[in-house]
């Protein structure tokens, strides 16, 4: 995909979300900060599927919501251009956030709770219509059944109720509720991770089919690398709250620069008994608390020297459009 | 697979029901299965197909209303007779002696494996407390051995520690020490990374695999994950509704699938395929067990189903295609993956 000669959909500037915990004994003032997302940077052109990798607790989730404003970012840009003006979404009130809202949406993680087990398919998928005041009662309807058809659902089903339907049913009405508005930016939070195999392929190639025809551009959360392998154009794999990688995904997949990148590719469990993993022992996660100085990654690294412990690297550009954030590249 | 005089376990046309007051749920519907001494066997497949209800039954940890209506599972420890276990009472001394001590569990949240209120070192202590009579002193030194094998950084330091103190990995590590700490013959592990990141699960499987070749030991793997049965099983059981389709040596499996189950499970794996193509995925999802198809109970998802012969009778009995590969379909001479 050629991304330089166009405007970017998103652009995210040093976006950071620290947490202030209590620390040390009870009623103590004292807190620690969590450097939950620590200077994320990245731009996402339209229609492209930006996948977000990394282990848990390495901020992907966080930074897809800071994205949407479930969270407030501590600090950082998040210019959203879709009418042509880019806004910064990450300091606009919450009245000018749902004037904007239509356009973003998101689909989850877990079909069993991101659904109201007390609602039915129809008022579940018609209500992001009636929230934002679009329509009429009968349009609405004939939207809501046309969503319906569109992921593989009946209209027939919008009488019945969630607990009637199986995980990969309720990860369609998932879709149709966030497609409903026609949105033009869709974050997906590990859509397929709570799916069986074959479930999981029906929802990919879903997503695929949705993108291709209403033109979505994506951010895909997920630690199933083989999953974000397949559908991303560009891949970001975080690390203690940073981008460590930036890339397409066959450069960042065949020809890994950091270390993490390699570390975390040689763990995928291949599905061939002829190929052998060849993952070697590397510690602990990087505790978001307490990050050690310079690199974060550091201590689980082999090829670690004096600088990483002093220097927290910057992501640097290698080649076009491949960034790596290490001193030894 | 026959069962051969060195296995440590069989299982012969298992059934197991859960009676509901609304339906009857059949649940494992005539498995049968051995695992060689010092071999991994995994039973894949996806939820709900029975998987977890056989490992259980092999220690009779099935909760009510469950119940094994007929089928044989059978023991055979080294110094032993045989044991049946499927004819004992859950509550019998002779299951109590088994479990922990020849049979073992892994499971798959190793948060809720745990108990949050004792301390990991006496948890793990127990069972030889409980098994070998062993003085507190001694259990604590040998679990602070268990504790360093399974790598567990400054074992003796972690002894006082609770599970809500220590991350993830080093909670399964914990689990895995307790369940090889008596020194078992069999260890079921159902879904043990599942719950992990892939850096951390490749670091649980490779100990799993390490401890194995020390002891000799049989491990019955569940897992849904294909490319965790390519890299850790020798032989390979595919389920689908409380039935094995298909069962053989892993590499046959896994390059040469005769089942369409397993054929499309294999397809629809990302990771093996061109990325822009789309994904094969198998049609619909699995039917409950309380209403299953008749005939083959995949044909209604199947893409080789043909009319008048998969949709009818009894289902396919598993038919030997060579000596150590069986599956259970009726078009499996035609199908080539």
């Amino acid at each position: 995909m050629t991304t330089q000669n166009k405007m970017p959909l998103l652009s995210v500037r040093d976006l950071c979300k620290y947490f202030h915990l209590p620390c040390g004994r009870r009623w103590s003032r004292k807190t620690i900060s969590v450097k939950a997302v620590d200077h994320v940077s990245f731009d996402l052109y339209p229609g492209e599927t930006l996948g977000l990798v990394g282990e848990s607790g390495c901020g992907k989730t966080t930074t897809s919501r800071a994205i949407v404003r479930a969270l407030r970012p501590t600090r950082g840009k998040i210019l959203f251009s879709d009418s042509g003006t880019p806004v910064d979404l990450a300091c606009l009130s919450e009245r000018q956030l749902k004037k904007i809202r239509p356009k973003i949406q998101m689909i989850f993680q877990d079909p069993f709770s991101s659904l109201n087990p007390r609602m039915t398919i129809g008022s579940i998928v018609t209500e992001p219509l009636v929230i934002n005041k679009i329509g009429n009662a009968k349009t609405r309807k004939e939207q809501m059944a046309e969503m319906l058809t569109k992921v593989g659902l009946k209209p027939e089903d919008a009488a019945r109720y969630p607990h009637a339907f199986s995980g990969g049913q309720r990860q369609r009405i998932g879709i149709a509720r966030a497609l409903i508005l026609k949105p033009s930016f869709v974050i997906c939070d590990e859509p397929v991770s709570a799916l069986d195999v074959s479930v999981q392929a029906q929802i990919i190639n879903l997503l695929r089919e949705l993108q291709r025809q209403f033109e979505w551009t994506l951010i895909f959360v997920a630690h199933d690398l083989n999953v974000v392998r397949y559908i991303s154009d560009r891949v970001a794999v975080m690390y203690a709250g940073r981008i460590v990688e930036l890339g397409d995904t066959e450069t960042v997949f065949n020809q890994p620069g950091h270390p993490y990148t390699k570390t975390l590719l040689s763990a995928i469990p291949y599905p061939d008994p002829d190929r052998k993993m060849e993952y070697k022992h590397m510690g602990q996660v990087a505790d978001p608390g307490h990050l050690p100085a310079g690199c974060s990654f550091h201590p689980r690294c082999s090829h670690c020297v004096e600088l990483c412990r002093q220097k927290q690297p910057d992501l640097i550009a290698q080649g076009d459009d491949h960034f790596i954030g290490c001193h030894l590249v | 697979m026959k069962c051969t005089a060195d296995s440590v376990l069989s299982i012969e046309d298992l059934h197991i029901h859960f009676p509901t007051d609304q339906e009857l749920i059949r649940a494992v519907n005539g498995v049968s299965f051995s695992i060689p001494r010092g071999r991994t066997l995994a039973l894949v497949g996806e939820s709900g197909c029975g998987k977890t209800v056989t490992a259980y039954s092999i220690l009779k940890l099935i909760e009510k209303p469950g119940k094994i209506v007929s089928g044989k599972i059978t023991l055979y420890p080294k110094e032993e007779n045989p044991v049946a276990i499927a004819s004992l009472h859950p509550k019998s001394d002779t299951l109590y002696r088994l479990r922990g001590q020849m049979v073992s569990m892994v499971f798959q949240e190793p948060m809720t494996a745990l108990s949050p209120v004792h301390t990991i070192g006496s948890q793990v202590a127990e069972s030889l407390r409980i098994h070998e009579n062993k003085s507190r002193k001694q259990a604590e030194a040998l679990t602070v051995d268990m504790f360093r094998r399974v790598g567990i950084p400054g074992p003796r330091a972690r002894l006082k520690q609770y599970p809500y103190e220590i991350s993830g990995g080093m909670r399964q590590r914990v689990v895995i020490a307790m369940a090889l700490i008596c020194q078992p013959e069999l260890l079921i592990a159902d879904e043990p990374t599942t719950a992990l990141d892939v850096t951390i699960q490749a670091e649980i499987m490779n100990l799993m695999k390490e401890l194995q070749k020390q002891m000799n030991l049989s491990i019955l793997l569940i897992t849904h994950d294909l490319g965790l049965v390519a890299q850790n099983a020798d032989d390979v059981a595919v389920m689908y509704m409380g039935r094995i389709v298909e069962q053989g040596p892993v590499r046959k499996i896994i390059k040469t699938p005769r089942h369409p189950y397993t054929i499309a499970l294999l397809k629809s794996l990302p990771g093996l395929h061109p990325a822009g193509e789309p994904l094969e995925s198998i049609r619909g999802s699995v039917p409950s067990g309380a209403c299953i198809p008749p005939g083959c109970p995949f044909h209604p998802r199947c893409k080789y189903a043909q009319k008048n012969l998969c949709d009818r009778g009894r289902p396919p009995e598993s038919q030997p295609l060579s000596p150590d590969h069986r599956v259970a379909c009726l078009r499996a001479e035609e199908i080539q993956a």
